[in-house]
């Protein structure tokens, strides 16, 4: 058996290896670089092996922030996917009122992300935010720089309103891909309500749900931005999440090789998280 | 079971219709008697589909009333109808087993499970279903889920009729066979009425008893395969129905004699015929042509090979006229002359058979 070796292909393919390696590999690889070295400075390292990588996994500080990560992305995850397809249900599939719908989901996402932790900032203010003030005057003791349930309960309804709208408009796309003939069927078999959901829109919606819980895990276990313009991580550190905790370390006390080292496992958590929901989700397609 | 009236019904998907075109169904009114098996026969974009919707409850008429023997059913919604419908695309619950799938209409009216069951295996057995019950119904290539989709139209025992839309479109074309066999079968061995929509005239003419033949809104005839064949209304139907259609020709009647470009034509009911300015036609099927010693002087055109026969194309004056040759036969050459059977061939009116 001859087979032929095409030696051309690598020249179709190298401008795609470069642009990777620029924009992903390269930059990855200084970040493993600096997991495995020692440095004060002036360039010069010393090699550390896997030592940073065991203090990070057996650190408290890390295994806390952990934890309130995955508990942050759980409730969000719990709130954000059911609340999203309730309102793609309720909303019109056609007529005037569609576009006022979609124009109304799709606001609170063209909003930067620094935007949208200042105004909830403001808004959550205990003496002058509207809801901040409005939550006290009606007897609730709320303050978020103060009661980490409140700081809690802030980030929360915070990322609710700022990305349940992708999840709408999503779910939304896949509710409206449904052919007439499925709903149609399902008049004349005698189905109502729960089963036309439960056997034609959940299933047909599969595929953007699952893409929805990728989306949104991915992104609220990643929360920067809006977190920190809001409350900073604090009080104390109630909402200090993986990322602002990453970033405490590498910029706030500058300990290079360990903020890579968390870096990395950070990274591998998300992907293989990731790839459990997919496989997890997709499993019963091939059958 | 049930017979199905329809009293001047109409249908607009507009809100406002205004003038004749704005009617997806015109006026109306047409009656299925229990037990019969119908083709509604058109071109896509006729109403067929539309009046289908009608009467399963899918959709509410914009005018008319709909009774199931002497009940108003205009308002009620399929469910109430007590109806079978089958789209023309397969529709199938994919997370269901087939088995599951087709016992869905029957477990959504509390049937008893024995009963279900039952049913189920019989027409799984019928429509070759039955070696794959469990396994999952999306899994199944196009015509196994169309199958299933007949299966749920067909699994009920009390349904006062069933609605097939176009249903074997996406079936390959020697399983079309075999599964317009078993309805027709079905419907002998049941006597359910069922309705069957479609825009091929082969399918119609072999599944229906009745064809109702449609066009633009209207019902242009209904008849047994026969009446649309031997004795189309409308010119419509002549040229629809039929391979190749009628021949339709520009005439003029003088004192019951009807006249094509000057010469004469002996037809079934020219006399009948008053002018007045309305546009006629002569009207005569290719079968119904044949060559002969005297008649219409024609020159000879092209020839088709139909396998069985070959069609001819023949020209007089400006006019084309088909007519079909046995096989075996020899195409004449030189001056050749037409004779048209008197008794299929008819004048039309505006479109319509004059006397009928």
């Amino acid at each position: 058996m001859s087979k032929t070796v095409n030696q051309k292909g690598w020249f179709f393919v190298m401008p795609v290896v470069l642009l990777v390696a620029f924009n992903a590999i390269i930059p990855l690889m200084t970040v493993v670089n600096f997991s495995v070295q020692e440095t004060f400075g002036d360039n010069v390292f010393t090699w550390v092996g896997v030592r940073w990588f065991e203090e990070v996994l057996h650190s408290e500080r890390f295994h806390a922030a952990l934890l309130r990560q995955i508990a942050f992305t759980a409730i969000i995850l719990v709130i954000q996917i059911p609340l999203g397809l309730a309102i793609a249900l309720c909303m019109p599939r056609r007529g005037p009122w569609v576009s006022v719908c979609l124009v109304l989901m799709a606001l609170p996402l063209l909003i930067p992300w620094n935007v949208v932790g200042a105004m909830w900032n403001i808004l959550a203010l205990p003496d002058i935010g509207l809801l901040g003030h409005s939550l006290n005057a009606l007897g609730i003791e709320y303050n978020y720089t103060r009661q980490p349930i409140s700081a809690w309960a802030t980030v929360v309804l915070m990322d609710v309103w700022h990305w349940t709208s992708l999840v709408v408009l999503l779910c939304y796309a896949g509710l409206v891909s449904i052919p007439d003939a499925y709903y149609q069927a399902a008049k004349v078999d005698g189905a109502r309500g729960w089963a036309v959901f439960r056997y034609i829109q959940l299933p047909k919606l599969k595929h953007v749900l699952t893409i929805a819980i990728l989306l949104r895990f991915m992104d609220s276990f990643m929360i920067y931005t809006e977190a920190v313009v809001l409350t900073g991580g604090g009080p104390g550190t109630a909402t200090t999440f993986l990322s602002i905790d990453l970033v405490k370390v590498a910029l706030g006390q500058f300990d290079l090789g360990p903020a890579a080292a968390m870096s990395i496992i950070y990274f591998l958590i998300v992907l293989v998280l990731s790839w459990l929901f997919y496989t997890l989700m997709m499993r019963n397609e091939e059958k | 079971m049930a017979r199905i009236a329809l009293d001047s019904l109409r249908h607009s998907y507009l809100p406002n219709p205004q003038q004749d075109a704005d009617w997806a169904v015109q006026k109306l009114s047409l009656e299925w008697s229990d037990g019969g098996a119908y083709a509604l026969l058109g071109p896509s974009g006729c109403g067929k589909t539309t009046l289908l919707n009608l009467i399963s409850g899918l959709l509410k008429p914009t005018e008319g009333r709909i009774l199931f023997d002497d009940r108003d059913v205009t308002l009620a919604t399929p469910e109430q109808r007590n109806i079978a419908q089958v789209f023309q695309f397969p529709v199938i619950y994919d997370t269901m087993t087939v088995y599951n799938n087709l016992a869905f209409p029957l477990r959504n009216r509390g049937v008893a499970e024995v009963e279900v069951d039952r049913r189920v295996r019989e027409i799984a057995a019928m429509l070759d279903l039955d070696q794959m019950l469990e396994k999952r119904a999306s899994g199944l290539t196009a015509d196994g889920k169309q199958k299933i989709s007949l299966g749920r139209g067909l699994v009920r025992s009390d349904v006062n009729v069933i609605m097939f839309d176009e249903p074997l479109t996406v079936i390959d074309p020697h399983l079309k066979w075999v599964l317009r066999s078993k309805l027709k079968e079905l419907h002998r061995h049941t006597r359910r009425t069922m309705i069957y929509v479609t825009h091929d005239q082969t399918e119609a003419l072999t599944f229906a008893d009745q064809v109702v033949v449609m066009n633009q809104g209207t019902v242009v005839q209904i008849g047994t395969p026969v009446d649309l064949f031997e004795r189309p209304r409308h010119t419509f139907v002549g040229h629809f129905i039929g391979s190749p259609g009628m021949n339709v020709l520009p005439c003029e009647v003088r004192g019951g004699q009807a006249m094509v470009a000057g010469a004469p034509i002996e037809t079934a009911n020219a006399k009948a015929c008053r002018g007045d300015g309305a546009r006629l036609e002569l009207g005569v099927r290719p079968e119904f042509v044949s060559f002969a010693l005297e008649g219409l002087p024609v020159r000879i055109g092209k020839v088709l090979d139909a396998g069985r026969f070959r069609i001819v194309e023949t020209r007089y004056a400006d006019q084309v006229i088909k007519l079909l040759l046995p096989e075996g036969l020899p195409v004449p050459e030189g001056e050749v002359r037409l004779r048209f059977d008197a008794a299929h061939t008819r004048v039309y009116r505006d479109g319509w058979m004059v006397g009928a």
